[in-house]
């Protein structure tokens, strides 16, 4: 690890303050699960950390009837949140399908989100050539082992995955991030928080240097209270997404009515497949449509050596999540 | 005459010339005309007891010392830089920036490290415990991807691993061999001196002739053992002796390897590992604790030095993959006419062995035909190594699928067409088995599995999303009682005895076992025995490896005791009622010696030292030459049953039922011995389903470097695991036993493989069986 | 202001980098955690802060200030052993001993996150407020501490017999 100073924000005005006078190498330091990993690697070497777990860690409801989530707010709490688990239970799910309890009680919400990849070739600061560590470099896992990377909007730079399960039901709730940076607050969209490495696969984000998460917002969504997240992987437990499914289904009269979908495991960001949910509004809640929505969504699928099978994996993943919404739907049972 | 029975003939010539001599030596011991371990007999000791670990309260309460945790005064830490090329020259090296880092006491590399000798390769000498004879940092070349190339002393970890990180190496890069394409030769392997090789008549014409037959070929990626406890060692010089807690399966080989090394005489090494935080094979000796033995050197500071988790992919071998190619000919009732097993896999020039996968086929099935081999090829990668059950574990995945798919082809039952099969003596050495009930494991084991509710159509059986089948298949492991076993016993005036042997403990219950027996042979409570082990300077040349530690140090005691009350008899003199009785004619009981057929003339240990004016008594013997295995041929068998549940929808397996049914010879303490069983099969399990060091053959580096990308199995991977086992005591083992440490790993891949075919109806011959592969 | 372990005051390292696991093994000699990864993929460096279960080694130590940990040295009382303690021994839930440590302090922590009702990925109705425990509940929420000598079964007895009413299939009934 290289050598770095030290110091805790208690609030997001400090936490901006304190980063903007540290600048350039400072960072934020969530529960340190992946950026203290990194740092071991040295992957990462900030000189500077300032720890913002001491930011908000509450959970309220807001007017609208959605939840406010504090930045700091650990993982484990979120999942155990009552309201949480009655309202939006794909993320209590997709919560508790990541990682192992341990890390959970220490990662963070901003913390989860702003994850880097586990790309190994990524990890492997000292053997290989990563774009998204040093820019230019090369990518080893485009012609190398790639079992574990995107077959949907990857470039000629990077074909890595964003590894949070946490984030891609995020990403299906359509919530809303809560920035402070040093131009002031700011709203972001969760969809538009993450990028696609084009040819900058070193931005994850659209965050610029300094910029604070302090809170995300997820919006009414009667519908989140029957949704649900598949997770499937190599072990049955402790191990990062080949694909995930959160999804949440409403239908009425054996219509599809209203859908959220989101993949994990297949993409460099949380992916929202749009495409999909457009086949499914309005149309007959049936394995065939189920079928054909998944199919639209993956035909843009550019598998690589190891992982042609993720095509087929998230095609079968999705039609069994949102066949059994669909049935538990009709039953009138909760997801 | 086939090369094997020329073999045969010159084994059993020099079996016979020493066999005479040897019985003599060893009366009472486990050859022809020699009387079994008595304690065989012995019905209500405490052999067979599920005794607890003696060191079970040191280990719950984390208070156990593994070889990280000795803390000496001054000591510095030690981190590692690893070479990114497989082979070439180190052109340049700038450690000026680490030099200046703050905390750093020495940089070392081949420019200033101290001349070393050559590590001494394992197998090449009695005492050799070098996994690689690589001469590290004592050239510029490198010679696989990953080789240390530097090493930083600092006061602490973090400085050192620090520092480490400024070390620029710049490389002239040479072509490598990183795949079997590019491989630099290949040869028919060898193991132990012998070749990996074996004929009994035509076995392709059979093949050929044959009216069943199937072929097909099966892989088995590369393994790492990934013992939890990182490789360590903490070590200090003290004038011209080098002092070495380590975390070692073979404290007496390190410490003569060490001395070969540095240029001193064995008693100047003491090497102490009284606990090893698993080690599977793979906790021998490896570049770091000969690179951090000679920086303290340099520095003059005592040195801790603990791999980090990819310095333990990079520096410590694990097996290599396999490519193996099984054909199996059958007459028309099932009776084999034909077995061929060649295969390939890698090896470098600076490792022991190559995987040797044929080993569990020689003496599994009775044939009329063999042919077994096995190719090895040269890369430039770390050296391969022993990994729990080396040939067995993989050999047994190939072989034991291909008679799954023999008895489908023949439309009969998997345990039938076994035991169909089942050779009355050794297929290829024509040894008499010494004892073979692999039959009656089977049988039992069916039972209690419930075989008989198994449809042996594939995909016939279906939970919702889950597919349920049930697959068998044999484990086996060869009994080993490696030369060099040796043993003190130490009785003191109050009549309570201690054992010493340089043995090791890394789970196994060594301890535990061992004061089990001992306590039977001497006649004592349990709290009346101690066991000291894990220390070079403790008697006898004891490797943790091969299951043999029990055997080796179970006869060394057998053979001290023998000595021991021979000199009882003596000091306990004419006024003793033990006066004018020979060894023969007494035995142990009591906490003293009795006359077998005269109980009532007895005398305790402690009554016979006072009156002796004794403090105490030590007698140390070591085991004759293991014999026993030119005689017999001698192996641990299991029959395993196993039900998986594949997801039709995903291809996630996941193992609902295991069942072990062993026949190792008696059992010395039912409760580690379970867990020893359970622990192999576990792993075997991570064999079949998940585990693959993968090794990017590019540039042949390894890119599984923690161990989220190397999947071991978790607690939910784990169903209950039944294990039951035979029990009956081998006449020709020490206690009646054979070992259990490594069995459990073989069989199980092929018997989860087997299962999933039944559940799906799929074959995958490619392992480890990933959802990918079901989809 | 420092860290408490296991109730004793402590203070924290100069440097930063150390993490709160290399604090307790090299700097307080608490070696009883183990470090199996260094990369919080083993949880043998499990320590409870507050009472929750964390690992140690992706912790800085410096973020610990104030906080309270326990550690597997600080579980029993007065030298005598935690009953969990005793029943690995009974169970054989271990072989090495390497990862023990870290089994015992997850599982203590464990059994307050049920009974606390913290949902996990096998729980099967969100809603419920008392968890039923099958095995494999057990097993997943265990998942977070590898051994590799495979005394799973063993360790999966000792947490069930030592706290039957939490780990009783029916819990929630
Ligand atoms: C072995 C292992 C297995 C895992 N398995 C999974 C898995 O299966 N699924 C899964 O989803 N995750 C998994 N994880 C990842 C884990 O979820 C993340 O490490 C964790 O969520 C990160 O949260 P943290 O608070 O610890 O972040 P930190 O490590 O503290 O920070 C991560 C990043 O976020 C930045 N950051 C933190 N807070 C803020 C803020 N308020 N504003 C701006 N930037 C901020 C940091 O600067 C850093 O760049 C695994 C991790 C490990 C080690
Ligand atoms: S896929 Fe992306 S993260 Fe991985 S090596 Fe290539 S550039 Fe780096
Ligand atoms: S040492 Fe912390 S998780 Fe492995
Ligand atoms: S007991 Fe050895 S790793 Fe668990």
């Amino acid at each position: 690890m290289t050598p770095f100073t030290y110091v805790r924000a208690t609030d997001a005005q400090t936490a901006v303050r304190l980063a903007d006078s540290r600048h350039p190498g400072v960072r934020y330091l969530g529960g340190g699960t992946n950026l203290v990993d990194l740092m071991r690697e040295t992957v990462e070497r900030p000189t500077a950390l300032v720890d913002v777990t001491g930011l908000s860690n509450e959970i309220t409801e807001t007017d609208g009837g959605g939840l406010l989530i504090g930045a700091a707010v650990r993982n484990t709490a979120l999942a155990e949140h009552r309201l949480v688990r009655s309202r939006y239970p794909m993320l209590a799910r997709a919560i508790v399908a990541g990682a192992s309890p341990q890390i959970r009680n220490m990662a963070t919400v901003a913390g989860n989100i702003l994850q880097r990849t586990r790309c190994a070739y990524f990890y492997d600061q000292a053997g290989s050539r990563c774009n998204k560590r040093e820019p230019g470099q090369g990518c080893d896992a485009i012609d190398g082992f790639n079992r574990m990377h995107a077959i949907l909007g990857a470039s000629p730079s990077c074909v890595a995955t964003h590894p949070s399960d946490m984030c891609v039901a995020l990403a299906a709730l359509d919530a809303t991030v809560h920035l402070n940076t040093a131009q002031g607050e700011r709203r972001l969209p969760f969809a538009d928080l993450h990028r696609l490495p084009g040819d900058e696969p070193d931005r994850d984000t659209v965050l610029q240097p300094g910029d604070l998460i302090t809170a995300v917002e997820l919006p009414a969504l009667p519908l989140a209270a029957r949704s649900a997240y598949r997770k499937v992987r190599d072990r049955s437990s402790y191990a990062f997404a080949l694909v995930s499914v959160a999804a949440a289904l409403a239908v009425e009269n054996g219509t599809v009515t209203d859908v959220r979908l989101a993949l994990g495991g297949v993409a460099p960001k949380p992916w929202r497949p749009l495409a999909a949910e457009r086949a499914l509004r309005g149309q007959p809640a049936t394995e065939a449509v189920f079928r054909a929505a998944a199919a639209a969504e993956l035909a843009a699928a550019e598998p690589l050596r190891d992982n042609a099978f993720k095509v087929e994996l998230a095609q079968r993943t999705i039609v069994a999540v949102l066949g059994e919404l669909a049935e538990n739907g009709l039953a009138g049972g909760g997801a | 005459m086939s090369i094997v029975d020329k073999g045969k003939e010159a084994v059993q010539g020099i079996a016979q010339a020493v066999v005479k001599k040897a019985v003599e030596l060893a009366p009472g011991a486990l050859l022809p005309g020699g009387r079994p371990d008595p304690l065989i007999r012995r019905q209500h000791g405490h052999i067979g007891k599920p005794v607890s670990r003696v060191d079970g309260p040191l280990k719950v309460r984390g208070a156990a010392p593994f070889a990280a945790e000795v803390a000496l005064d001054g000591m510095v830490y030690a981190a590692l830089a690893y070479s990114t090329i497989a082979r070439g020259r180190i052109a340049a090296i700038d450690t000026a920036l680490a030099e200046a880092a703050p905390g750093v006491v020495l940089v070392m590399t081949h420019r200033n490290a101290p001349r070393l000798n050559p590590p001494p390769r394992f197998l090449t000498g009695d005492k050799a415990a070098a996994g690689d004879d690589s001469p590290i940092m004592q050239d510029d070349r490198v010679r696989w991807n990953g080789q240390p190339v530097a090493l930083v002393l600092a006061d602490s970890q973090e400085q050192a691993d620090h520092a480490r990180s400024l070390i620029r190496v710049t490389y002239a890069e040479e072509p490598a061999a990183t795949s079997l394409p590019t491989a630099d030769g290949c040869e028919v392997g060898t193991f132990m001196g012998e070749p990996l090789r074996a004929v009994v008549g035509d076995a392709d014409a059979a093949f050929a002739a044959a009216p069943n037959k199937v072929e097909a070929v099966y892989r088995t990626p590369r393994h790492n053992h990934n013992a939890l406890e990182l490789h360590a060692a903490t070590l200090v010089w003290r004038g011209d002796e080098l002092f070495v807690h380590d975390a070692t399966q073979a404290v007496a080989h390190t410490a003569w390897s060490l001395a070969q090394i540095f240029g001193l005489e064995e008693a100047q090494v003491h090497v102490g590992s009284p606990f090893v935080g698993g080690g599977f094979g793979g906790k021998g000796l490896w570049p770091h604790q000969i690179l951090a033995a000679a920086a303290a050197r340099l520095a003059g500071r005592p040195v801790r030095i603990v791999l980090s988790r990819e310095g333990v992919y990079r520096a410590v071998g694990g097996r290599s993959p396999t490519e193996q190619r099984v054909a199996l000919g059958a007459d028309a009732d099932g009776r084999l006419t034909a077995i061929i097993h060649r295969g390939v896999t890698p090896k470098t020039r600076h490792s022991p062995m190559p995987e040797p996968f044929i080993l569990p086929t020689q003496s599994a099935y009775a044939a009329e035909t063999i042919a077994l081999e096995v190719q090895t090829c040269y890369l430039d990668m770390v050296a391969n190594t022993f990994m729990r059950a080396p040939g067995e574990a993989v050999g047994t995945v190939a072989l034991e699928c291909a008679i799954d798919e023999l008895a489908e082809r023949l439309g009969m039952d998997p345990i039938e067409l076994r035991i169909l099969n089942e050779p009355d003596k050794d297929p290829i050495s024509g040894r008499p088995f010494s004892s073979r009930n692999i039959v009656a494991a089977y049988r039992a084991g069916a039972e209690r599995f419930g075989w008989d509710r198994r449809n042996p159509v594939p995909r016939s059986r279906r939970e919702g999303e889950w597919l349920v089948g049930m697959g068998c298949a044999t484990a086996t492991y060869p009994y080993h009682r490696m030369p060099g076993g040796a043993a003190r016993i130490t009785l003191d005036a109050a009549g309570r005895a201690r054992i010493d042997a340089a043995a090791h403990e890394m789970g196994m219950g060594t301890a535990t076992t061992h004061t089990q027996v001992a306590a039977d042979r001497l006649g004592l409570p349990l709290e009346a025995v101690s066991v000291r082990y894990g220390d070079s300077s403790l008697p006898g040349v004891i490797l943790a490896g091969g299951s043999q530690q029990t055997a080796s140090v179970g006869l060394s005691v057998m053979m001290a005791h023998q000595e021991l009350v021979g000199e009882l008899l003596k000091l306990a003199g004419n006024d003793s009622p033990l006066a004018g009785l020979g060894v023969d004619e007494v035995e142990s009981a009591d906490a003293g010696l009795r006359k077998r057929d005269e109980p009532d003339r007895f005398e305790s240990y402690a009554s016979i030292l006072a009156r002796s004016g004794r403090s105490e008594l030590a007698v140390e013997s070591s085991a004759p030459m293991p014999l026993e295995t030119m005689h017999w041929s001698m192996h641990s068998y299991g029959a395993m049953f196993c039900e998986v549940r594949v997801n039709a929808v995903t291809g996630e397996t996941r193992v609902s039922r295991f069942l072990g049914s062993f026949d190792c010879g008696r059992i010395i303490n039912p409760k580690t011995a379970a867990s020893q069983f359970r622990g192999g099969i576990i792993m075997g399990l991570g064999l079949a389903l998940m585990e693959e060091t993968q090794f990017d053959e590019r540039n042949g580096r390894i890119m599984t470097r923690n161990l989220s990308d190397y999947h071991l199995p978790v607690h939910l991977d784990v169903p209950e695991i039944d294990v039951i086992w035979t029990d009956i005591p081998d006449p020709h083992a020490p206690m009646g036993a054979r070992g259990i440490g490594e069995i459990g790993i073989t069989g199980t891949g092929a018997a989860v493989a087997n299962a999933i075919h039944n559940a799906t109806g799929r074959r995958v011959r490619d392992f480890p069986i990933t959802l990918d592969k079901l989809l | 202001m420092g860290i408490t372990v296991n109730g004793t005051a402590v203070e924290l390292p100069d440097d930063p980098r150390v993490s709160l696991l290399d604090l307790l093994r090299d700097g307080l000699h608490l070696s009883g955690t183990k470090k199996g990864c260094d990369q919080g993929a083993c949880g043998a460096c499990t320590v409870l802060v507050d009472g929750q279960r964390i690992l140690s080694c992706l912790a800085l130590a410096v973020q610990y200030e104030g906080r309270s940990v326990t550690t597997i040295e600080g579980l029993g009382a007065d030298g005598a052993l935690h009953p969990l303690q005793q029943a690995f021994i009974e169970h054989d839930g271990f072989q090495c001993g390497y990862c023990t440590p870290g089994q015992i302090c997850s599982a203590v922590a464990m059994i307050e996150e049920l009974r606390r009702g913290v949902p996990s990925h096998l729980t099967v109705d969100l809603a419920a407020a008392a968890i039923p425990c099958s095995r494999d509940e057990l097993r997943e929420r265990m998942s977070g501490n590898l051994c590799r000598c495979g005394a799973h079964n063993g360790i999966m007895d000792a947490i069930a017999t030592t706290y039957p009413a939490e780990t009783h299939p029916g819990a929630a009934e």
